[in-house]
């Protein structure tokens, strides 16, 4: 377990530190999402294995994460008052269309390339 | 001895010890709420959690910054947790690569309109040249999203408003949305909901699926890369 939390910390680390001194325009953390899946692929862990049940602890408690920052809205509301009409308009309609054109060209692009779908 | 309620009070509320619990018990709150009613959508933990918290925080007649306090030791941990999202990848290798190239391609163009939709509407709807700016780079995860505010002329504190509330509406509509569009693919479903509402997107997919979930976290990812690339580009054309 808290070899698993070594890790991730680490690979944070080692991300945060290359993304400041190369100046990429990425989150530390993006890049040690790719660190940390470089190890996993060279480690091959066990499920019971730290490198795996640490990942997964803080997995468990990803939405509750997002909370602070989302309270923040807060702090902002009198603005999103004001200019009501376009902010829910731009959000909404550029949200949806990410949505859905995401989903149709990966689709579409599935398809002609003739995969199976992956299904529950 | 002296009775001195409202210094405790007063101490209580810049205390760390207050925004920890207030988050806590908001957040173990929506998830019995979630629980009991079956795991309802419009009922998404994060959404009711933040809502509790940020009432409260109104009720109470305290500061966000105060509050912060305490809710940033909770956020640190958002950083080991989103390079905790290489598992649920790793679990899935086989299926990404064989996708390789339609999810490159699906977030490509998905993140290039869901850039010049955000932008083209939010000024056509009456918005300024700046709200235009701080809603374009919405869809990439926040810290990318407030960094390309900060550089292109948008309001980075607005941009991390729209980035919260893309993720949210993702959360909570996200999933319904493509069953809707009859989008059964789980890999499919779990880019889509990454690129258009980053983590907080993830956060639903992952409970809706483990392969959704890892799919998200992938778009996530991509789609903080991609438009980190496409936003500056774009906005040569669109300006």
């Amino acid at each position: 377990m808290i070899t698993g939390l070594i890790a991730l910390l680490l690979c944070q680390l080692v991300g945060e530190l290359v993304v400041r001194t190369l100046d990429l325009p990425l989150p530390g953390p993006i890049l040690g999402m790719v660190l940390m899946l470089a190890l996993l692929l060279v480690r091959r862990p066990r499920s019971r294995s730290g490198l795996v049940r640490g990942p997964q602890a803080l997995l468990r408690y990803l939405p509750l994460l997002y909370v602070p920052a989302g309270v923040g809205v807060i702090a902002h509301l009198s603005r999103l008052g004001e200019d009501a009409v376009p902010i829910a308009g731009g959000l909404v309609v550029s949200w949806l269309a990410g949505l859905v054109v995401t989903a149709a060209v990966t689709a579409g692009v599935l398809r002609v390339s003739g995969a199976r779908k992956v299904v529950r | 001895m002296t009775f001195q309620p409202q210094e405790a009070w007063d101490w209580l509320l810049a205390s760390p010890l207050f925004g920890i619990t207030l988050t806590l018990v908001a957040y173990k709150t929506a998830r019995v709420v979630w629980e009991r009613t079956g795991r309802h959508p419009s009922l998404n933990p994060v959404m009711v959690a933040i809502v509790l918290t940020g009432g409260t925080l109104l009720l109470l007649g305290v500061d966000y910054d105060d509050y912060m306090e305490g809710g940033r030791y909770i956020a640190i941990l958002l950083g080991p947790a989103t390079v905790a999202l290489a598992l649920p990848l790793y679990y899935e290798r086989r299926l990404v690569r064989q996708a390789a190239v339609p999810i490159l391609l699906g977030l490509v163009v998905g993140s290039a309109v869901s850039i010049v939709v955000a932008y083209t509407v939010t000024s056509g709807l009456g918005g300024d040249e700046a709200l235009a700016l701080s809603m374009a780079p919405k869809s990439a995860t926040t810290p990318v999203s407030i960094a390309l505010a900060e550089s292109f002329d948008g309001i980075p504190a607005l941009t991390a408003v729209f980035t919260i509330l893309a993720g949210v509406l993702g959360a909570v509509t996200g999933p319904a949305v493509l069953s809707l569009l009859r989008v059964r693919d789980l890999r499919v479903r779990g880019l889509a909901i990454g690129a258009s509402s980053h983590g907080i997107g993830t956060s639903r997919a992952l409970e809706e699926h483990p392969t959704e979930g890892a799919f998200s976290g992938l778009a996530m990812g991509l789609n903080a890369l991609a438009t980190a690339i496409l936003l500056p580009l774009l906005l040569l054309v669109l300006r």
